[in-house]
């Protein structure tokens, strides 16, 4: 199976972001670089908006995450409640 | 077909036809293995040059910043035209040797290696 | 009572599908010209799935908030001098190719959304399209704005769209935007929307951004940062067109691979210049060209293509070229503008000590064996007073407008001659992939604009170098070209910092 991955600006929002996708994703591999995280995980990846709302302490929209993002890879899904990454092979 | 295009036939103009160069056509010159220069050159040079004029005149203006230049045992260099073994002859014409428009002259120095031994 | 909030479904179905109509006295294969000569077959554009399911109002809102954020970066940026915080002033000679070759490359993806949404006869897709096209209006203008502050203390900003479509290197990326715009809808799609888009930015807004935040440079993060947040977008676009296409129809497969092989090979030989800029051009260091390409194509494009496999979709063409080619390209990119230091719109110069010991450790295999050389001659020529200018001008590639600096992969010191015949004349090329590209449309590439055949046939003024590079291109001869050392900019960073 494939890596999905996810890559954020490294910031105040994303770092509650980033807590949240490693409660819902135990598996997932977190990278520091200049300012971006980038996180992978081995053929699906969720974000939850119930954890990160959680996680901040307020309201979220999951199509808030547009405007911290920097780069996904994998098929997407959103609804909702969340949005997921996930490779089918 | 030779385009997908929504017009029917479509034709692009020949940017480079050699009509489009002032009376010269344009000749390549690269020498193998010797990457001090990133690429081949490119000369517009009227097709009634001899080649004697385009190797002794033309190529050292480029070619010569070379340190091995210098060291260019002529004779015993290989020639390539378009991709085929070529002896140049001195005294003829670029184009009556075969030598035309967008041709590609590569010559080979087997014992000068590049700077460095390095193809350089 | 508060008013029932939609969901995004619900939402999405409401302002994306319900905006269409029916042709009721139009005849709806003149509404939509040019969707069938591609060879393309759609079957049911009500299949078209956006995984985003962005509508009109929410992309107003997050677009305006990442606006809000950028611009007070900028404000901050601006205010505080931050230029005097980059790591070396070397490091600005990256933005000016960025300026010059890329922004203008957003502008004509702008267009090229704009005309390309016009055509599709999918609603999903016209809004998707739409969207798109605005986002690549935004990105060239905020990065206008974020470069406008470098261009009041640094040479070579000044005259960045005159250039886009003038100079010698720069008819490179022009050439490989022309012609995706010139091409059908759908190829459009698959050579920007899901080649470049997909796989082969990322490697610029990512690693190359992650480069420039730690090169100092916080206005050029920014925006590169707040364009790649469109760019997932875009991203998720470009799968989504691929996917369709292949599901519409089993005679899709074969034109989608012949255009995947087109634009991937196009895509990186482009992506020569971004390889150059991460190895030579951030004197802070994130990770190498080579390393970039592993996790971003490597990886992320081969996860994709096995993905696709189920359609019937194979790794493009020359991938395994491709991948030998990541431990050369930087090097023989950056060979080439120092060489043509004379006639770049920006400055060169010959890696530190430090920096040529950083190439070797990351590129074991070549460096010290081809490349090192090479700075080892540059060396000796400058200590001798003769920095070393090629003279003369080279052979281009046909389809890429590259010099021919490409180098056998099985003998690298060796360049790369490919040539084809097509109505009596002879056309040259750097490699297999832009050869085969031209047999495939030779009607679209006899008209290449060769910079280095335009000057031989007067049209660029000169004769002389000289007067073609400030009167053609405009550029400050003697100012924005020529080696870092001793030019102006250089000069005023030394006063700045009170090292003069």
């Amino acid at each position: 199976m494939s890596k999905v991955y996810i890559a954020l600006q490294d910031n105040d929002e994303s770092r509650y972001i980033v807590e949240a996708i490693e409660e819902d994703n135990p598996e997932v591999t977190v990278i520091h670089m200049p300012a971006m995280i980038r996180i992978e995980n081995e053929g699906r990846l969720t974000v939850n908006r119930e954890t990160v709302e959680e996680k901040m302490g307020r309201d979220w929209d999951v199509q808030e995450l547009h405007v911290n993002l920097i780069t996904l890879g994998g098929n997407v899904e959103e609804d909702d409640d969340s949005l997921s990454l996930h490779w089918n092979e | 077909m030779a385009v997908k295009a929504i017009t029917p036939d479509y034709k692009g103009e020949v940017l480079d036809k050699v009509e489009n160069f002032g009376g010269n056509q344009v000749v390549y010159v690269g020498w193998d293995h010797h990457l001090m220069f990133c690429a081949p050159f490119a000369f517009p040079l009227p097709p009634e040059m001899p080649f004697e004029a385009l190797r002794t005149q033309v190529m050292p203006e480029t070619f010569s910043l070379h340190p091995e230049f210098a060291e260019i045992d002529w004779d015993q260099v290989s020639w390539k035209l378009d991709g085929e073994d070529f002896v140049p002859q001195a005294d003829v014409a670029l184009k009556d040797q075969g030598i035309g428009h967008k041709s590609v002259l590569r010559f080979n120095t087997p014992d000068l290696k590049g700077y460095q031994g390095a193809g350089v | 009572m508060a008013a029932k909030k939609l969901n995004i479904k619900d939402k999405y179905r409401l302002l994306t599908r319900d905006l269409d109509w029916e042709y009721s006295y139009a005849d709806r294969k003149e509404a939509f010209p040019y969707e069938d000569f591609e060879g393309i077959k759609i079957t049911d554009w009500s299949k078209w799935e956006d995984p985003f399911r962005l509508t009109m109002d929410t992309y107003w809102k997050y677009q305006a908030e990442k606006e809000k954020k950028l611009y007070a970066i900028f404000d901050a940026f601006a205010q505080n001098n931050a230029h005097m915080n980059v790591s070396d002033p070397r490091y600005v000679n990256a933005i000016k190719i960025f300026l010059t070759g890329v922004s203008p490359l957003e502008y004509q993806a702008y267009q090229g959304f704009a005309h390309t949404g016009r055509q599709f006869g999918g609603v999903g897709a016209r809004v998707a399209c739409q969207m798109q096209s605005l986002d690549e209006l935004r990105h060239v203008q905020t990065q206008i704005h974020a470069m406008s502050h470098f261009n009041k203390f640094f040479d070579g900003f000044q005259e960045y769209s005159h250039m886009h479509d003038r100079v010698w290197y720069l008819s490179v990326p022009k050439s490989f935007f022309n012609d995706a715009r010139t091409a059908g809808p759908f190829e459009f799609m698959i050579a920007i929307g899901f080649s470049f888009e997909y796989v082969l930015t990322n490697l610029l807004f990512v690693p190359f951004m992650s480069g420039a935040a730690h090169n100092g440079d916080m206005a050029t993060v920014t925006f590169g940062f707040s364009a790649q947040s469109d760019e997932a977008r875009h991203m998720t676009l470009g799968l989504e067109v691929i996917k369709f296409l292949l599901e519409q129809h089993e005679d899709n497969v074969e034109i989608v691979q012949k255009w995947i092989d087109k634009w991937f090979w196009r895509g990186s030989r482009l992506l020569t210049i971004v390889a150059m800029m991460m190895d030579y051009m951030l004197p802070n260091k994130v990770m190498s060209w080579k390393e970039a390409w592993e996790v971003y194509f490597e990886e992320a494009g081969g996860a994709l293509f096995k993905d696709l496999a189920r359609y019937g979709i194979r790794m493009p063409k020359y991938s395994e070229i491709i991948e030998k080619e990541k431990e050369h390209i930087s090097h023989q990119a950056w060979w080439t503008f120092y060489t043509h230091g004379h006639a770049a719109g920006f400055h060169t110069w010959i890696p530190t000590d430090e920096e040529l010991d950083w190439l070797s450790e990351k590129y074991p295999e070549t460096f010290d064996k081809y490349y090192r050389p090479r700075w080892e001659l540059a060396k000796e020529m400058e200590a001798k007073g003769e920095r070393f200018y090629t003279k003369g001008l080279p052979q281009l590639c046909t389809t890429c407008q590259i010099p021919m600096l490409f180098t056998e992969m099985d003998d690298p010191t060796q360049t790369s001659y490919r040539d084809t015949t097509y109505n009596g004349e002879r056309y040259h090329f750097c490699s297999d992939g832009c050869k085969d590209i031209f047999e495939d449309e030779p009607e679209k590439f006899v008209q290449s604009w060769l910079p280095v055949h335009q000057i031989f046939q007067g049209n660029c003024g000169g004769p002389d170098v000289g007067d073609i590079l400030s009167d053609f291109y405009h550029m400050n001869v003697g100012t924005d070209n020529m080696d870092m050392k001793g030019s102006p900019d250089e000069l005023r960073w030394k006063q700045w910092k009170g090292v003069a």
